[in-house]
């Protein structure tokens, strides 16, 4: 199948560059929206790269999750907020540059050194029946789930539990608007207002 | 002959399959714009289109071409790249759930002994996937851009209104629209379409999941319509308010798309509701005559078409507060408690 | 020639670079934001190939509460956010330096 094997590679080239180039869009872009409409490309980029690893479910929820979930709200409040473009500010640790690229320069040594290490090393399981292997279907990943871990799985809905009740608290709190009227024979007025998201 | 397990001739066949799907589907969304059009005549004591062709028959024919040959203008202070970008990811989102829908039961290919030595059989579906159902919701779920970038890219108020609009409501009822699946899900235990279609085959091909889910039913086709900004979920392009909404800015074929697609999203959402809770395929006699099964598949959708058409005739539209007070205040409770409801009783009665 | 593991390693690494020097470099909470959930999407990547390729269902596991944290990191996020520009009128993370709103 070394066709299909090209393709394969094709594919995950393809995918690659579209991953890498938009996370270069996103942190060079100083418009916001830009940036989250890169992120959005980097999200799709990267559920197609578990569809190439044989992990289906994970790339639905990646999309569902990540593109139309947690991108759809920062969208939201990027044209709610109508959010200007990032005005470039200079430098205050100018110094710390040399010992950037420095520290930079080592990291990318050890991370060449372990890829490198990796790639070579014979650990890698050889999955003989990728084709028919169950990982990553629906029922593995839900037996999985609420057997080996269901305590995981309970605290993070008690962490959403506790997500909700943060953001409502926080999104509840009402802008005050003091407004300060004269009369026509000078007496003030005090009128509290409060602005709320609502009759968009 | 042939190897029928040729991955090549199997490609060949998907091919095959997405294009007849894409071309039915697209033919049917421009006579369901003349439908919708003729139907809604009847509904207010009009006649409708009825000039081009025989009984108007041509009249989609003329539209496409009129949106063809219109001038493409893009307002001159609108982000290009975001403005042009909006509508393909509409069409594409609506095109590619397609894929996964089971159209009918496994056929045989007839004629197929001679040809291939032995019989050929395949279910008629296009694609059929272990995670089918989060499949669709998945695409469509990036929908919601198309709708927030084209407000946001047009630069226009009313387009700005709308496409917030949207984003708030596609995200309020997408919750209630996924929360009413997870009963169906709970019942059949697999997230394939086509599974799910074949085990409401019971009782003379009428054990269909509407009987047990009637809440979920319910949820679903509600938060359906708000999904697909349909009557009278249609707040972001409320022509007394908005002059159009999202799309007040765009014109010929990039409007053309967007009417497109939201047409294909009406009838993908009428097919996952057939899907889910009307049996799909599945009717009397489809056991026997499995060529029945397409046609009850068509009938059922129909139906869900002309439940479209007859609620734009006959309901006024939401307010936004209204709307968001029954998405939140109604709806996600009443699909919450399904939820429970169904687990509950699955635990006792269901031995699987 | 199919992609290999290591492959899949240097792609994530190159992509969580991106976000730190995205948190690095923005000044804008919500882009800021954004090239954090960069990060955990590499990390998500890193744990899904090393799932695929050993054969072992725990990192798909792991990547799945991953999400649920983004999520919920991403609703009380943008609420702080929304918090500070109602308070502040600006979105630049050098102007929230009082520790209170």
């Amino acid at each position: 199948m070394i066709i299909a094997d090209l393709f394969q590679t094709l594919i995950w080239i393809v995918l690659a560059g579209l991953a890498i180039g938009s996370g270069v869009a996103m942190v060079v872009q100083r418009n916001p929206l830009y940036a989250a409409i890169s992120l959005i490309g980097v999200f799709i980029s990267f559920a197609g790269f578990y569809l190439l690893l044989g992990a289906p479910f994970i790339a639905a929820v990646q999309v569902i999750v990540y593109a139309g979930a947690i991108m759809v709200l920062v969208v939201f409040v990027i044209m709610l907020l109508n959010v200007e473009e990032e005005v470039r500010k200079p430098l205050r640790l100018k110094f710390l540059i040399p010992a950037a690229i420095f520290g930079a320069a080592i990291l990318f040594a050890q991370a060449a050194f372990i890829i490198y290490s990796v790639g070579a090393s014979p650990v890698r399981v050889p999955n003989a029946d990728a084709a028919n292997s169950q990982i990553g279907l629906t029922k593995s990943i839900g037996t999985g789930l609420f057997t080996d871990y269901l305590l995981p799985f309970e605290i993070t809905s008690i962490l959403i539990l506790m997500a909700i009740v943060g953001a409502i608290t926080l999104a509840r709190r009402p802008t005050v608007l003091l407004l300060v009227e004269e009369d026509y024979d000078g007496k003030k007025h005090v009128e509290r207002r409060t602005l709320k998201i609502d009759n968009i | 002959m042939f190897d029928t397990n040729n991955p090549l001739l199997i490609a060949g066949a998907q091919f095959l399959g997405i294009f007849l799907a894409f071309n039915a589907v697209l033919v049917l969304t421009a006579y369901l714009s003349l439908v919708e059009r003729r139907v809604l005549a009847v509904m207010q004591g009009r006649l409708g289109p009825n000039r081009v062709g025989w009984f108007g028959l041509l009249q989609p024919l003329a539209d496409g071409i009129k949106f063809i040959f219109k001038e493409d203008i893009a307002p001159d202070k609108a982000t290009k790249f975001i403005y042009i970008l909006a509508p393909f990811i509409a069409i594409i989102s609506a095109l590619m759930t397609l894929i996964v829908y089971p159209f009918g039961p496994v056929v045989t290919l007839p004629f197929s002994e001679t040809f291939f030595g032995a019989p050929v059989t395949f279910p008629m579906t296009v694609a059929r996937m272990d995670v089918a159902l989060l499949y669709v919701l998945a695409v469509t779920s990036v929908g919601v851009y198309a709708i927030a970038l084209a407000g946001w890219s047009s630069n226009s108020k009313y387009s700005l209104m709308g496409g917030l609009r949207s984003a708030a409501q596609m995200i309020s009822y997408e919750l209630s629209l996924g929360l009413s699946l997870i009963g169906v899900i709970l019942m059949s235990g697999t997230l394939d379409l086509f599974s799910i279609a074949e085990q409401q085959g019971g009782w003379f091909g009428m054990k269909w999941n509407i009987f047990f889910q009637p809440l979920g039913f319910f949820v679903y086709l509600i938060s359906a319509i708000a999904e697909t900004n349909r009557v009278p979920f249609d707040l972001p392009e409320a022509e007394t308010e908005l002059v159009a909404g999202f799309h007040t800015e765009y014109s010929a074929m990039k409007f053309a798309l967007f009417f497109i697609a939201e047409y294909v999203n009406m009838t993908t959402v009428s097919m996952l509701a057939a899907t889910l809770f009307l049996g799909g395929f599945q009717g009397p006699f489809v056991a026997e005559f499995p060529i029945l099964g397409p046609f009850y598949f068509v009938a059922k959708v129909f139906f869900f078409l002309f439940l479209y058409i007859w609620l734009r005739g006959t309901l006024p539209r939401f307010r936004f507060d209204q709307l968001m007070n029954f998405g939140w205040k109604f709806l996600l409770p009443v699909a919450l408690l399904n939820i429970i409801l169904t687990a509950t009783i699955a635990v006792f009665f269901y031995s699987r | 020639m199919t992609p290999q593991l290591s492959w899949y390693l240097a792609l994530s690494a190159v992509m969580f670079t991106i976000g730190v020097a995205g948190v690095i470099l923005k000044r804008n909470a919500i882009s800021m934001f954004m090239c954090i959930e960069l990060m955990l999407n590499s990390v998500n990547l890193t744990f899904v190939a090393f799932s695929s390729f050993f054969n072992n269902l725990n990192g798909q596991l792991f990547v799945f509460i991953v999400m649920a944290v983004a999520a919920a990191e991403a609703a009380v996020g943008l609420g702080i956010i929304i918090a500070l520009f109602r308070n502040r009128e600006s979105l630049d993370v050098d102007d929230a330096n009082l520790l209170k709103l």
